[in-house]
């Protein structure tokens, strides 16, 4: 793990996983997981959105002014995703359909503003381009697992082969593939990481039991961030008043001392 | 034309919960839902603000999108007038109802990226070809109904869950999980009833 781009990818794909370990962009995750290639297809449209906006906002970090980085950021990921939008209904419209709205809604996914906020606006393009790739592909496969899952018990198949259903007289649990089934699946796999203590948002010691960075996408893609970006420029603030009154005062001690060195020669 | 109304309000607000059969905006729903005042404010802002983005987002639709054949630029130019209405929503009760600002203020900048907003802006001008503008207020307004029901029935669930004795590994997010899933399949009933 010597290079730091493969350090990245490798980051987002186990270290740090978005679904598993940070615990982000869960209404996808829940929505679209109902079989195993829609979870590769939502998979790999956030993937190519989360790689471009990256290298985009990882090269432009310089010349957004601050303060309206927000909205600049939004409209590059509404352009990619719209591109990538026109591209599945143009190539793959059987993706598209089965998809539906959820496609659209990756600009409001939690992972790819995060991602643009915490990681591409501090770091250069092609980092920045690897760490989507990283948790493009860990986002991935990790809806791609929960929705084998759903499909192998709710629907008897795995990819759309049939392997349980082929038992005489068996019947999947419908309830899996339906909306329900996804509470409950996501309820086990947060119990599993709580059992075995696994790295994850839901059971860190900070007492943080929410799911998505303390519990609300909102917050996560914009108002957290703006809250910590204020808090830094905050105590960076009172740092330099700190630093300014230190040095007024220092100026300050020595103009004294100037002062009465020299009311002390003029009494001489 | 009113009776469709009323079964597109309580197809949206019952059968076809934003949050429990679509997963629309699910995170404040986990989020915002320890105690049933916050919830109740949460679902009072989020009724506001959506109904009001319907509104607005199906009028630009009609008015610009839709005569310059610019409908494929709908997911930026919604998703930037939400952004930018709830912004200016704030502004307005800030100043004009400072009461009612200090009820819902705390909820206003967490709707903004709320992806019910958005996928109920996106869902109204795919679903609808006749009075768009009409059916997606009336659906805004079931919609946020749906959400607010569900989000309060759910912090009532969790404030009693949290004085539960719960096993260890379930403490916390797994059980509302199940909490949410067993609602589910009770709103899951209500399909039969349109």
């Amino acid at each position: 793990m010597k290079n730091k781009y493969i350090n990245a990818i490798y980051n987002g794909l186990i270290k740090e996983n978005p679904t598993f370990v940070l615990m982000l962009g869960m209404c996808p995750t829940l929505a679209v997981t109902t079989s195993a290639i829609n979870g590769i297809g939502m998979g790999l449209s956030t993937t190519a959105v989360l790689m471009m906006s990256n290298l985009l906002i990882g090269c432009l970090r310089n010349i957004i002014p601050d303060k309206v980085r927000i909205p600049s950021y939004i409209v590059i990921i509404a352009s990619f995703v719209t591109i990538v939008q026109l591209l599945l209904q143009a190539f793959v419209p059987s993706v598209y359909s089965a998809l539906g709205i959820y496609i659209p809604l990756i600009v409001v996914n939690c992972i790819i503003f995060g991602r643009a906020e915490a990681f591409a606006s501090k770091n250069s393009g092609p980092l920045s381009f690897c760490d989507g790739i990283g948790m493009g592909l860990g986002f991935t496969w990790a809806i791609t697992v929960i929705g084998l899952v759903r499909e192998f018990l709710g629907a008897g198949t795995l990819f759309g082969i049939e392997v349980l259903t082929k038992i005489p007289g068996f019947e999947p649990i419908a309830i899996f593939i339906m909306a329900p089934g996804a509470f409950f699946v996501l309820a086990i796999l947060t119990a599993l990481q709580n059992k075995f203590k696994a790295p994850s948002a839901t059971n860190t010691d900070t007492g943080c039991d929410s799911i998505a960075c303390g519990g609300n996408c909102a917050a996560c893609s914009g108002s957290v961030f703006v809250a910590n970006k204020e808090l830094l420029d905050k105590a960076k603030a009172e740092e330099e008043a700190k630093k300014a009154a230190e040095k007024a005062a220092k100026a300050a001690a020595a103009k004294a001392k100037k002062e009465a060195e020299a009311a002390s020669k003029t009494e001489e | 034309m009113f009776i469709k109304a009323i079964l597109i309000l309580l197809s949206a607000a019952l059968v076809n919960n934003v949050l429990l059969s679509q997963f629309l905006g699910l995170c404040p729903f986990l989020g915002v839902s320890k105690q049933v005042e916050t919830a109740a404010g949460m679902g009072a802002a989020v009724i506001f603000v959506i109904t009001i983005a319907s509104a607005v987002c199906s009028a630009i639709y009609l008015a610009v999108l839709v005569p310059m054949d610019l409908t494929y630029l709908n997911t930026i130019v919604f998703i930037l007038v939400i952004a930018a209405l709830v912004q200016l929503v704030e502004m307005v009760l800030k100043k004009l109802m400072p009461s009612l600002y200090k009820a819902l203020g705390i909820y206003l900048p967490l709707i903004t990226t709320n992806c019910a907003v958005l996928g109920v802006a996106l869902n109204n001008v795919q679903n609808y070809t006749d009075h768009v503008m009409f059916y997606s207020i009336v659906n805004g307004l079931g919609s946020s109904i749906g959400f607010t029901i569900s989000i309060v029935l759910m912090a009532g669930i969790r404030e009693r869950i949290a004085t539960n004795d719960i096993t260890s590994s379930f403490r916390g997010m797994p059980i509302v999980l199940v909490t949410a899933g067993l609602m589910a399949i009770a709103f899951c009933g209500f399909s039969g009833v349109i």
